[in-house]
């Protein structure tokens, strides 16, 4: 497949009126899209719209209700992921699929090492294949190194030395970039283009329109479940393809209000976690956004857990409302008001397997008491009264929240928080895999606690949410504080130089 | 005793590599520290009683550690693959009684082994099957075997006894003899040790069912086949219990109803003091083999100082506690020393100066 695409070659992967449901929800209805080699294919949509269930039809994970899947023009059906596998198609997931407890090169080659006599693993052959991927990807990783412990950035290049060792023709990227600072995703993206060059088709998902206008040729969008269209990205903007994904023009992305700040509400006086950040001092006064940026690894998420309590700090002090907090106790820290929206939410922000009622319930446990029981008419009001004011979308309060959408898990989460009534709000990447609607949503919601008089910290690598958001923004590169830069001054310029070390604050 | 060692490690690395250089070591630090642990116990023991390594003492040693070192090493088949099998002392017993049942009917030893062996194999099936297709934890579905064919042995067996007189003096003699201090079911347990450990490292099925527990759900979107990789761990551990039912005959000659009663436990805990991480993935048969071989020695060397045995329960307790609490420990430093070897190199960044942080990189 050597010419180019626009002079009509058939399609390598071929989706057919593909529905497929769950129970009684449709997650897709009559969904067809036509990879093409040598070209990247953007998939967009908004949480919940079937992206997800599309990318899991293709690597064999979910069989089709209906509809055929065409592998360059013959039927196929595959029964599970190896046969996708088998057939050419890589998928690269949100949640990084590696094996923590292996090597790089037997998280590469697992289930297709080289073999020897008898059917032994060749070890050696495996580590000089994976030496040489590294090679070809331009990257720097040791081939023996466990995959504990690699950065998320690291983690997608190894998916990515997985799927070139089987010479993939589809290459399938669920939000590669979600977790990445600027330089990761352009070298991510330098990958994608010239695996482009040799041929591969690329279906790349992404909620940063941006980069779906940087490095995709074509799109196609879904909505609840359905095609809506597909079709050139030439000449499209992206509230051409906002309105395509949501269904009405968006309001703005980042309705932040203008509030004048009260008085001091978070106060952190040089504050040392040693090896993690060092001599940390920021204020944050009511109703007030302060933002904190820098690269991933640079200290933020640490310095909002010692805040919180999560980890304890070596020197300095944190003041809430004036009161000091004591080292190590998140439990002191809620009861002065503090509360913190982790970073993963799976992991540190929600019990996956429990109901919305009661994820949202579990901030109240100490006050939806009676007689030292659990008044559970009352966390089941709380949980939904919150879940209702910031517009979760569920079927059932009671269902466990594996089942929403990652728009809505993060809305419970905050819900989770705000139904302590916070006076001091720390949100650690608050919309990172969120679609653009509920962004919107999330970002409206912080601005109005901002004007309720709510202190708020947000912690953030998506740079136009930083600078959208943010009364003050705050750097750090390397565990140290690099620059504070007003509203008015901040720019990518500012903001990346002091994230990077280029400036000196 | 290990703890010390990771921290001296880096020392004499060149800082590129020394996260993973660290992490090979202290994986094999794991297994030698039991070995140290079990040298330093038996010369220990040797100093104060002269007589405990006679060639009759070396053989004891051997001989009790053989049939918990069988069926640990089975077990940790089972628990690489984030699994556990509790019914092992319940297949053993029943293993043992049936091999006997045979041999005291006139039947060929050779048979009988190969009828334990089956036997076992059948129990392995039952587990494996139950747990892979039920989607029900390892540990509620093995407790239900562990009593259902502790319950078959039971109606089976009855009051019923095979004692020593009931078997062919070959098959006794086999089970006390061997080449000079190294009886013949020990040799038969590093045979089977050697050939399970070499499967792990070097075939696919094996280096698969680290996988499955190192990551279940990264292992099924792999395409790896999961229900038929804990089928046959729980088969090749089964066929083990059933293995060490025929030399547990062949080595005590009585065999009753209650034969094997809360093995179970001992095993994993062999396993667990071996290094095998009991929430899969890691760990090596070897190092599982060194836990039964130093929980077992305890027995002997307890008595052999003029220890009362009924310390022998909680030495072995505080052991196990001791091995979590060094695992826990050891995989803490790991991770921040992986952590730091990756800051090291700016993430994903190759363009940031790489180099010059080398010189700096000792800071900790």
């Amino acid at each position: 497949m050597t010419h180019p695409s626009d002079t009509g070659p058939a399609p390598v992967l071929a989706l057919e009126d593909i529905s497929k449901s769950f129970g009684a929800v449709r997650a897709l209805r009559d969904v067809s899209l036509r990879l093409f080699p040598g070209e990247v294919h953007a998939l967009a949509g908004e949480n919940g719209a079937g992206k997800s269930t599309l990318i899991k039809t293709l690597a064999g994970v979910h069989r089709p209700d209906a509809g055929r899947v065409l592998l360059d023009g013959e039927p196929v059906v595959f029964h599970g992921p190896g046969d996708a596998r088998d057939a050419g198609i890589a998928v690269i997931y949100q949640e990084p699929t590696l094996f923590p407890d292996l090597s790089i090169a037997e998280n590469i080659f697992m289930g297709r090492q080289p073999r020897r006599a008898f059917g032994r693993i060749d070890h050696r052959a495996t580590r000089a294949a994976t030496e040489a991927l590294m090679r070809r990807l331009g990257v720097d990783l040791d081939p023996d190194r466990p995959a504990r412990g690699l950065s998320i950035a690291d983690q997608q290049i190894v998916e990515i030395a997985k799927a070139l060792s089987f010479e993939a023709r589809v290459l399938v990227m669920d939000e590669p970039t979600a977790a990445l600072t600027g330089s990761e995703v352009a070298r991510l993206f330098g990958v994608v283009r010239t695996l482009r060059d040799q041929g591969a088709a690329v279906l790349f998902i992404s909620h940063r329109l941006e980069e779906i206008f940087q490095i995709c040729r074509r799109v196609t969008t879904l909505r609840d479940g359905g095609l809506i269209s597909s079709e050139p990205l030439d000449g499209m903007t992206e509230d051409d393809l906002v309105r395509r994904m949501v269904g009405r023009d968006l309001d703005e992305l980042y309705p932040k209000q203008d509030v004048t700040a009260g008085e001091v509400a978070l106060s952190v006086k040089r504050l040392t976690r040693e090896g993690v950040f060092t001599d940390i001092s920021f204020e944050v006064r009511r109703g007030e956004i302060v933002g904190l940026a820098g690269l991933v690894g640079a200290g933020r998420t640490e310095v909002a857990r010692a805040v919180f309590g999560i980890d304890r700090w070596d020197a300095g002090g944190v003041e809430v409302d004036g009161r000091a907090l004591t080292n190590g106790a998140p439990s002191t820290a809620m009861a002065a008001g503090l509360a913190l929206v982790p970073e993963d939410r799976r992991a540190q922000g929600l019990v996956m397997g429990m109901s919305i009622e009661r994820n949202i319930g579990l901030t109240g446990l100490r006050t939806t008491v009676r007689a030292g029981l659990m008044d559970r008419g009352a966390e089941r009001s709380r949980s939904l009264d919150w879940a209702v004011r910031l517009q979760v979308k569920y079927s059932r309060i009671a269902d466990a929240v594996s089942t929403l959408s990652g728009g809505n898990q993060q809305k419970v989460v905050l819900a989770k928080w705000l139904a302590t009534g916070p006076g001091v709000l720390i949100v650690d990447e608050p919309t990172r895999g969120i679609d653009v609607g509920t962004k919107a949503e999330v970002h409206r919601l912080l601005s109005q606690l901002a004007a309720d008089g709510v202190a708020v910290l947000m912690i953030s690598s998506d740079l136009p949410e930083i600078l959208g958001m943010a009364d003050r923004v705050l750097v750090m590169h390397e565990g140290r504080l690099t620059a504070e830069i007003p509203r008015a001054e901040a720019t990518e310029e500012t903001v990346m130089a002091a994230a990077t070390g280029r400036a000196a604050a | 005793m290990t703890v010390t060692a990771p921290e001296s490690a880096p020392a004499a690395e060149l800082p590129p590599s020394s996260g993973t250089r660290l992490v090979d070591r202290v994986f094999k630090m794991r297994e030698l520290a039991i070995l140290v642990v079990f040298l330093v116990m038996i010369a220990v023991t040797q100093a104060g009683n002269s007589e405990f390594l006679s060639e009759q003492g070396i053989k004891d040693l051997l001989l009790n550690a053989t049939i918990l070192v069988l069926v640990a090493t089975g077990q940790s088949l089972v628990v690489i693959t984030r699994n556990v099998d509790l019914s092992v002392g319940s297949t053993l017993g029943i293993s043992a009684f049936a091999a006997g049942t045979y041999l005291h009917g006139g039947g060929n030893p050779v048979v009988a082994i190969v009828l334990a062996v089956l036997l076992g194999v059948g129990c392995g099936l039952l587990n494996g099957l139950l747990v892979s297709l039920g989607q029900v934890p390892a540990l509620v579905v093995t407790l239900g075997t562990l009593y259902i064919i502790r319950g078959v042995d039971s109606i089976w067996v009855g009051s019923r006894q095979i004692t020593a007189a009931d078997l062919p003096g070959g098959f006794v003699d086999f089970g006390s003899g061997g080449v000079s201090a190294v009886p013949w079911l020990a040799l038969i347990a590093l045979a089977v040790l050697v050939a399970t450990a070499y499967y792990l490292k070097h075939f696919g099925s094996g280096r698969e069912s680290y996988a499955l527990g190192s990551n279940p759900e990264a292992a099924r979107l792999a395409g790896i086949p999961v229900r038929k990789r804990i089928l046959t761990a729980y088969t090749f551990c089964g066929a083990l219990a059933g293995l060490a039912g025929a030399l547990y005959l062949a080595r005590f000659g009585n065999v009753d109803s209650g034969t094997g009663n809360g093995y179970e436990l001992t095993v994993v805990s062999a396993v667990v003091v071996g290094g095998v991480v009991f929430t899969g993935g890691s760990g090596s048969v070897y190092g599982a083999a060194l836990g039964a071989l130093l929980l077992t020695s305890i027995n002997s060397v307890l008595p052999a100082l003029g220890v009362s045995s009924v310390w022998v329960l909680a030495i072995n307790g505080v052991l196990l506690l001791l091995a979590i609490a060094v695992d826990r420990i050891v995989a803490l430093r790991v991770a921040t020393a992986l952590k730091k070897s990756t800051a090291k190199r700016p993430a994903g960044d190759g363009a940031r100066r790489p180099a010059p942080e080398k010189g700096s990189s000792r800071n900790a």
